[in-house]
């Protein structure tokens, strides 16, 4: 099973080089080339479900070479970025024909893949931050893809402060490598292990926080987040908000505070601030928004702090050395909910995105009545917002229950409210896209209005069926233990993963 | 005192791409940021008369294949040159994506301040 790795990096990046040869004339076949790889990869994704193993880069000892590796985690990311990746090119087949340059999007787009898959698998920091760097760079050109003034100023924003967040990145990876003479992550969770923190690595970790903070816009350091979300093409937007903050924030900030640097009660009390000033902030500023991706966009801030809280409680219970079970339920909400998120939150942007090409405007006001007009995407949206929004039986309302008892479970009863609280704020967002733009009187400009069927709706279809599923991944226990509860395990077991799962001797 | 001052350039990089109004000016600072953490990463392996990491015949034991004390003791760390060469590869890259932008932002806007660059709200 270790051989297929590196095809997870290698399919996509030959592709992101191979598809511009195709030119204008040859889009079709580009773009058939290119939904066959990502669908190759969903394949693939699913295949290493519950699968583990080490791949060594061209046989060199695991201490000085490059590894990849699989357990439960990376899976789990790599099933997420395989869902959304196939779902936003397929929906990309016909939405991207409104652009030129349609093979340099599918370039930009297998590019983007290539450093999420790397990402999650690179078994060492400084190949973390190469594939990281190669996922923000396909972003920042994507964000920018229309060339006009939003655009253009959102992608410059975007650019600043994901360089700024990448020196941080940079600067504490050389402060880890002086101070332990390791890059590898097993390798330097041993080193700190037996020697101990020291003011050099406290700092490393503080810059990694930030740094990966700012790649997760979580709550101060969300500035470009609005921005560059709406500005990019709608599967981009889907791409960004669905998966790239996940993978190249979250998941990288849960692998080195919890599996190199290991957790502690500070860092976990700062985990649970950054969640919930998340929450509240994003979700508060997202009700007044007029412009619909605007609005998807300050809830993806929200959510995120749903997912850092999750992390966050489990932190603090291990970091107490409290019930091992509770911390699992914490961390099994938050990366369940990071899972969900990624679904719903494509969906959503997906949505938007189809309405803005049928009406060719995105602000909630100039909207309504679309319900005769545009049906599916009304049945679409409506099953996003409902998971969104945590309404039983869809998948956000398991995470946030989960999220919930896990709160209660750790004595943290005023985070409980503040969960439930936000989530109620988030539905009543929600009423207001689905009362302003579906329901209500049709404006005259919009009468001829079409819907678009073909491949958009495909992809809608099968996000919303997973939408109303995914549920089954908490309540089956056979899916539970195979899908959710490895990466659960990858967590808890602390810095003494790696020995325990036979990466390195110690 | 050399990593002070490094950590000082990368502090003057940060402030200059934060408070400065022009996008030129935000883009040498960051630049500046990347070439700090250059020089640190590349402080980290440097020796005071080190020799270079190439091993030839003269440093290995005679007969075997074994690395002779002497060059371990007076070698640089190879590897922070390896990865710094990596790191300019990148900072390269993202520099030209991001002057690319600014040349753009300009042709659109007719300014670099970015006090007048503000159709973004919210």
């Amino acid at each position: 099973m270790t051989r297929v790795l590196p095809a997870f990096v290698l399919i996509p990046l030959v592709m992101a080089f191979v598809l511009p040869l195709f030119g204008k004339k040859g889009k079709n076949a580009a773009t058939v080339l290119a939904n066959l790889a990502t669908i190759t990869l969903l394949v693939l994704a699913i295949a290493c479900v519950g699968k583990k193993g080490v791949y060594q880069v061209g046989n060199w000892s695991i201490s000085v070479g490059i590894i990849l590796v699989l357990d439960g985690l990376s899976s789990l990311m790599l099933l997420a970025i395989g869902v959304v990746s196939a779902a936003a090119m397929l929906f990309s087949a016909k939405y991207m024909e409104q652009y030129t340059a349609k093979s340099k999007y599918l370039s930009l787009f297998m590019l983007m893949v290539a450093g999420m898959n790397g990402l999650v698998l690179s078994g060492d920091l400084f190949n973390l931050f190469v594939f990281l760097e190669i996922a923000s760079l396909a972003s920042y050109a994507l964000v920018g893809f229309g060339c006009e003034h939003e655009e253009l100023e959102a992608s410059f924003k975007y650019m600043v402060l994901g360089s700024v967040a990448s020196s941080f990145i940079l600067f504490a990876l050389a402060l880890v490598y002086g101070n332990t003479a390791y890059l590898n992550m097993a390798c330097v969770a041993k080193a700190i292990q037996t020697s101990g923190l020291n003011a050099g690595l406290m700092f490393a970790l503080a810059l990694f926080i930030v740094g990966f903070g700012l790649k997760s816009a979580l709550v101060p350091f969300h500035a470009w987040l609005p921005d560059a979300h709406p500005s990019a093409p709608a599967p981009i937007s889907a791409m960004l908000s669905g998966i790239i903050i996940k993978t190249l924030g979250v998941y990288s900030l849960a692998r080195v505070v919890f599996n190199i640097f290991g957790v502690s009660v500070q860092i976990s009390w700062l985990l649970i601030a950054l969640g919930v000033l998340s929450m509240v902030v994003g979700v508060f500023l997202a009700v007044g928004q007029w412009d619909l991706k605007r609005l998807l966009a300050y809830h993806s801030i929200s959510q995120m702090g749903y997912v850092v809280l999750g992390i966050g409680i489990g932190a603090l219970i291990l970091a107490q050395n409290g019930n091992v079970a509770w911390a699992s339920l914490a961390i099994l909400g938050g990366l369940f909910h990071l899972v969900n998120h990624a679904v719903f939150k494509t969906l959503l942007f997906l949505t938007s995105g189809s309405i803005e090409m049928s009406t060719g405007t995105r602000q909630i006001k100039a909207l309504g009545g679309l319900v005769e007009k545009l049906p599916f995407t009304r049945a679409a949206c409506t099953i996003a917002s409902a998971s969104i929004a945590g309404v039983p039986p869809f998948n956000g309302f398991w995470s946030k229950l989960i999220l919930v008892v896990a709160a209660i479970q750790a004595g943290l009863f005023g985070l409980a409210a503040v969960t439930v609280i936000v989530s109620l704020v988030t539905l009543i967002s929600f009423l207001k896209v689905q009362r302003y733009i579906f329901l209500g009187e049709l404006p005259e400009n919009l009468q001829g209005i079409k819907e678009n069927r073909g491949t958009m709706l495909a992809a809608m279809v099968f996000l919303a069926c997973l939408c109303v599923l995914m549920g089954l991944l908490v309540i089956v226990p056979s899916l539970r233990e195979s899908i959710l509860e490895p990466a659960v395990k990858v967590l808890t077991a602390g810095p003494g993963y790696w020995a325990s799962a036979g990466i390195i001797k110690m | 005192m050399p990593y002070a001052l490094c950590f000082l350039l990368f502090m003057i990089g940060l402030y200059c791409a934060v408070v400065k109004k022009n996008m030129v000016k935000i883009v040498i600072g960051l630049a500046v940021m990347e070439y700090a953490v250059n020089l640190f990463l590349i402080m980290l392996g440097y020796r005071t008369g080190g020799a270079a990491p190439i091993i030839d015949k003269t440093y290995l034991e005679p007969g075997t294949t074994q690395i002779t004390a002497n060059f371990i003791n007076t070698s640089v760390d190879p590897l922070p040159q390896a990865l710094v060469l990596t790191a300019i590869v990148i900072s390269l890259g993202s520099l030209a994506l991001i002057i690319s932008i600014c040349i753009r932002i300009y042709e659109r806007y007719g300014t670099f301040d970015i006090t007048e660059i503000r159709r973004l709200r919210g």
